[in-house]
């Protein structure tokens, strides 16, 4: 409170240091995650966990914008993931969309269901919150299982094989794994860089306000409400998109996809991986995935280890894999 | 007459059966102080939480600038030119101090905006410090916020009310929790304030009061007993058996 001896030039100045790294590590975000994705099939074991690390990468970067950085826990994001999956799947088995159509058709669907929703559960908060996601989103999955002619019920959605693909007038052969992941991968690119425009924008600015103090930031002028909803809707876009793939990676799109456990382990990726940071929750697919993959060569009870694990990590270290890695390295 | 900045007219506000505030009529000229005093329980939270949108009255009008806007939601009032600080520190408490006012002045610029990046808007950050500099932040602004002694955040939730360039600024009881030191350091920061705005203030540190406004309100269990500049105030019969045992207070 004392009057300042600094000169305002002086402290904008001022200690650079650690913060002229993540500056640059956030400038360079982008780029550098397709680099990681891009070497991904040949660092992996395998390369179903590649594809399977980019799609629930993600899925959990989708999720990240709503619990991470607007500070909402989605219980239910399985509901937009699985129907960005059926949507394509049905868009091209029923309606004859070609692949590249069946994409932002599977996002329009997914993107509408999240809206819907985030306008239902913003009137709660907390608990609540997360109790009426779950509740909306079972409902999803009870619609899915009943609607058994359209859905295929419990077997899943099956019958759009996407064999072989155009792409400006060149023939891809689709079920080539390595060539289906840099043309998945492409799509997952694109909208990394569309959260991290979102995340550097106003916008972004605006809910991590709301998550660090709603009522401060509606003093400030914010709507809040409408914030939660653009909030909400964006990320189940991302999520929406994220199951589009899956369901061209697969060709089949199984029940499961739209499950509580399938929500759980979306919010399971993110927290691993440190929630509230753009890194955070493809790290938390890759460690969560390449535990599975690692731990189920060696007894058929993968979740028991995982699940420890994350309990280790929930207590221990709250903020993250990436996340304690950052504060580590800010020497806080 | 000239219009009042914001005249309230018989409002009131009930939770259920219980009666917070009622029938409150004031006006208040521009570039005044006003203390709002009264004690524990005398609705004076409640009389801030209705001209801060933060509650509906159950009933009345607020009037501000002649423009009646009663029920507007909360998120408006700081665009109409009404801006407040809390009884308890209201701040972003993990951004850091210049993000804390970069962003409440973001919200008279881009509330929506998902695609421009934030750093194109350089005027915002020149606002952001020169709200810190006014409020004697700016050594701090890297800061992260919730680091910041309890004064100096209480500065900060001002520099955030300021940074909006309101009309009236509302400050619920700015020194609360304050040591003598660092109440000291909030009255010259309100004496400077106070010279070219319109301020209410809630407060309960009396010798602050006398010396900082022109004009006290005095409420009572729910009721404005009394209003008037200091010295009225003070030799007030009313507000002496009100105030009998916290005699102390005036001393």
């Amino acid at each position: 409170m004392t009057a300042s001896v600094h000169s305002v030039a002086q402290v904008m100045a001022g200690p650079t240091g650690q913060r002229g790294w993540r500056a640059r590590l956030a400038a360079w975000r982008v780029p550098l995650s397709i680099l990681v994705l891009c070497l991904l099939p040949w660092v992996l074991p395998s390369q179903a966990l590649a594809v399977n690390v980019l799609i629930y990468g993600l899925v959990a970067v989708g999720y990240n914008l709503l619990f991470g950085y607007t500070g909402m826990l989605s219980f239910g994001h399985a509901a937009f993931f699985g129907a960005g999956a059926y949507a394509a799947g049905l868009g091209i088995g029923q309606l004859g969309l070609p692949w590249y159509a069946a994409i932002p058709f599977g996002m329009l669907v997914g993107g509408a269901l999240a809206f819907v929703v985030g306008l239902l559960s913003i009137r709660t908060r907390g608990i609540y919150f997360s109790m009426v996601t779950l509740a909306l989103a079972q409902l999803v999955y009870y619609t899915a299982l009943q609607a058994n002619s359209l859905t295929g019920g419990e077997n899943g959605l099956r019958g759009f094989t996407v064999a072989r693909i155009e792409l400006f007038g060149w023939p891809v052969d689709f079920l080539d794994p390595i060539k289906k992941y840099y043309v998945l991968m492409t799509f997952a690119a694109a909208a990394l860089w569309f959260v991290s425009r979102v995340l550097g924008s106003p916008f972004g600015a605006v809910i991590e306000a709301i998550r660090e103090n709603e009522t401060r930031a509606r003093a400030c002028g914010y709507d809040v409400e409408r914030s939660k909803v653009i909030a909400f809707t964006l990320s189940g876009l991302v999520c929406a998109l994220a199951g589009t793939l899956f369901a061209l990676h697969l060709a089949i799109v199984p029940l499961d996809t739209l499950s509580i456990q399938t929500s759980g382990m979306i919010v399971m990726m993110t927290l691993l991986g440190g929630a509230g940071s753009f890194f955070g929750p493809f790290i938390g697919a890759l460690a969560f995935l390449l535990m599975e993959d690692v731990v189920a060569l060696w007894t058929p009870h993968w979740q028991i280890v995982v699940g420890t694990v994350f309990i280790l990590f929930v207590l221990f270290l709250p903020k993250g894999i990436w996340g304690t890695a950052l504060a580590w390295r800010a020497g806080r | 007459m000239s219009t009042p900045l914001l005249a309230v007219e018989n409002i009131g506000r009930r939770f259920g059966g219980f009666v917070a505030l009622e029938g409150v009529t004031a006006a208040f000229e521009p570039n005044r102080v006003t203390a709002i005093i009264g004690p524990n329980g005398a609705g004076k939270s409640t009389f801030f939480n209705l001209l801060s949108g933060v509650l509906a009255p159950s009933a009345g009008t607020i009037r501000f600038k002649g423009r009646d806007i009663t029920g507007t939601p909360q998120h408006r009032f700081v665009h109409l030119g009404i801006a407040r600080s809390y009884q308890i520190t209201n701040i972003f408490p993990e951004l850091s101090v210049h993000e804390n006012v970069r962003v409440a002045a973001q919200a008279f610029r881009a509330r929506y905006d998902v695609w421009r990046p934030r750093e194109a808007m350089s005027e915002l950050d020149a606002k952001a410090d020169a709200a810190l500099a006014a409020v004697g932040l700016i050594g701090r602004r890297a800061t992260t916020a919730k680091f910041l002694a309890h004064g100096q955040q209480r500065a900060l939730e001002i520099a955030i009310a300021l940074v909006a360039d309101p009309e009236l600024l509302l400050l619920d009881e700015p020194t609360a929790g304050m040591g003598p030191e660092e109440t000291r350091d909030m009255v010259a920061l309100l004496e400077k304030l106070a010279a070219d705005r319109t301020v209410l203030l809630v407060e309960h540190k009396m010798k602050m009061i006398l010396g900082l406004s022109d004009r006290i309100l005095v409420l009572h269990h729910g009721r404005l007993i009394a209003d008037g500049d200091p010295r009225h105030i003070q030799s007030d019969p009313e507000v002496r058996r009100v105030y009998l045992g916290q005699n102390d207070g005036y001393a």
